[in-house]
C-alpha cells in the first residue's frame, strides 16, 4: 500500500477523504491534521523490501502459522524429508523464547535461524530482515518462516511471503476457521494436520472446517496431512512444488532495485 | 517492550500486536508532531475494522505504555470502528455482514470481495503549537 500517490483509498475509505479539509482549525486554536495513513506502514513497507530479497534470488517464501503445538515443526521435518534431496530448503522460525525448534531443523541438515522474540506474540517484516542477512539466500529454493504459534497476531503482519499456510490440528476442532477469522481469511492453503488423529477423535469433520473457511469469503484448498504417517503429504508437497514454479515464473522479471533504511550489505 | 510506566509489577502488560500497532501510532505521531513544533497533542482518531485483527480495548491498555515519556503521553485515543461490508460477485450486492461470515447478505454466495472492515488507519490528530506562525500545512 502507498501513502503517496492514492492508491491505498478504497471504496471502503474513500469517504474519508470526502469529509472536510485535510487541515481544519479547531475553536480552541489547536491545530487538527487528517492524515489517513495506514498503522502499519512501516512494517508494509520492510515486507515489500523482503520480497525484493526473495525475487533477487528466486525463492519462495512461505509463511507457515497456527497455534501453540498444531505441528509446525513436525511438518517442516516430513517437509524436508521428502523434499530435501531436491529442494535447498532453510527455515526461519519465531518463539517466545528458546532455540528448541532451530535445533530440530538442524539436526536434518537445514539451515535455521531462530528468532527469539521475548515479549512479542509474532513475527514482524524487521525481524525476518534481520533473519534474512543470516542465510546465504542464493543457495536456497524455498523458504519457511515458522511463525510464533498464535492463531491471532501473526496475521496482522506482512513479512513479505509469498503465501501464507495456517495449520488447523485435529484436536484443537473444526470451528476455528469460525473462531480466528482473521488469521483463516488469510490463509493461502489450510493444512488439516494431526490426521492420523481424526479417526480417534471423531467430532472432527474436515468438511465442515472447509465450510467455515468458504464462510470467510476464502477459497483455499484445504489438505488434510500427518507428520506421523505421511498421510496427504504428496498433496502437500505438490502444492509447494507448484507455488514455486509459479513464483520463479512471476518473479522472473528482473527486481527493483532497492535502498535500504540502514547501510548493510548483503552476502 | 518499553518499561512500563510506574510500578511495572502492578502494570503487567500481556505479549499482544496492540503494543506494536501502538507504538507505530506513537512513531507517526511525533514525526508529525516535530515538523509543526507541537507541545501537545490532544487527540488521536483511528479507524479500525474487526479484520484487521486488532482489538480496541487492547489498544487501549497498550496505548499508555508506548507514549509513556513523549509529547503523545495523554492525548485520548479515539478508535472509531468500521463494518465489515461486502460485495458480491454473483449478485451485485453490497451488503454488512459479521466478520466470521462473508457471505453475501442477499444471495449467501461465498465468492466476495472486502470493501470496508480490515481498515487500520490513523485518521486524524488534534495537536497543541508553541507558536502560531509555525503552524505548517499538510
Amino acid at each position: 500500500m502507498c501513502d503517496t500517490c492514492g492508491c491505498n483509498v478504497t471504496h471502503g475509505n474513500e469517504h474519508l477523504l470526502k469529509s472536510g479539509a485535510p487541515l481544519a482549525q479547531t475553536s480552541n486554536g489547536s491545530e487538527s491534521i487528517e492524515v489517513l495513513k495506514g498503522l502499519l506502514a512501516a512494517n508494509d513497507h520492510e515486507a515489500q523490501h523482503n520480497r525484493e530479497h526473495f525475487a533477487e534470488h528466486r525463492v519462495l517464501a512461505v509463511n507457515l502459522m497456527s497455534s501453540p503445538g498444531a505441528g509446525k515443526t513436525a511438518l517442516l521435518e516430513a517437509t524436508i524429508r521428502d523434499l530435501g534431496d531436491r529442494y535447498r530448503i532453510a527455515v526461519i522460525v519465531g518463539d517466545l523464547e528458546t532455540e528448541n525448534d532451530a535445533e530440530r531443523i538442524r539436526r536434518h541438515g537445514v539451515p535455521a535461524i531462530q528468532i527469539s522474540t521475548g515479549s512479542a506474540c509474532h513475527l514482524d517484516a524487521h525481524m525476518v530482515h534481520s533473519a534474512l542477512h543470516g542465510l546465504d539466500l542464493q543457495e536456497i529454493d524455498i523458504v519457511f518462516i515458522e511463525n510464533v504459534g498464535n492463531l491471532v497476531c501473526p496475521a496482522s503482519f506482512d513479512l513479505g511471503q509469498h503465501c501464507n499456510v495456517t495449520l488447523l490440528s485435529s484436536p484443537e476442532g473444526d470451528d476455528k476457521p469460525q473462531k480466528y477469522p482473521v488469521m483463516f481469511r488469510a490463509a493461502d492453503l489450510v493444512l488439516l494436520s494431526k490426521s492420523d488423529l481424526t479417526p480417534i477423535l471423531g467430532d472432527f469433520d474436515p468438511r465442515r472446517a472447509e465450510r467455515h473457511v468458504r464462510e470467510l469469503a476464502n477459497g483455499a484448498p484445504l489438505i488434510e496431512v500427518s507428520s506421523r504417517n505421511g498421510h496427504g503429504m504428496s498433496a502437500w508437497t505438490g502444492w509447494l512444488e507448484r507455488a514455486l514454479q509459479l513464483q520463479r515464473a512471476n518473479g522472473a522479471v528482473e527486481p527493483q532495485r532497492h535502498v535500504h533504511a540502514a547501510a548493510h550489505t548483503h552476502d | 517492550m518499553p518499561p512500563a510506566p510506574g510500578n511495572s509489577s502492578t502494570r503487567y502488560l500481556p505479549p499482544m500486536h496492540e503494543l506494536s500497532v501502538c507504538q507505530a501510532i506513537v512513531r507517526e505521531v511525533l514525526e508529525l508532531a516535530a515538523a509543526r513544533c507541537a507541545t501537545s497533542i490532544s487527540d488521536i482518531y483511528l479507524r479500525v475494522g474487526p479484520l484487521s485483527g486488532v482489538e480496541t480495548p487492547l489498544l487501549r491498555n497498550a496505548f499508555p505504555f508506548a507514549a509513556a515519556g513523549t509529547v503523545v503521553s495523554g492525548a485520548a485515543l479515539h478508535v472509531a470502528p468500521t463494518p465489515v461490508r461486502i460485495h458480491c460477485s454473483r449478485c451485485d450486492a453490497d451488503t454488512v455482514v459479521p466478520p466470521n461470515r462473508l457471505l453475501c447478505g442477499q444471495c449467501s454466495d461465498w465468492r466476495t470481495e472486502l470493501l470496508s472492515g480490515d481498515e487500520l488507519l490513523l485518521d486524524r490528530i488534534e495537536m497543541q503549537c508553541s507558536d502560531e506562525k509555525d503552524h505548517a500545512h499538510v
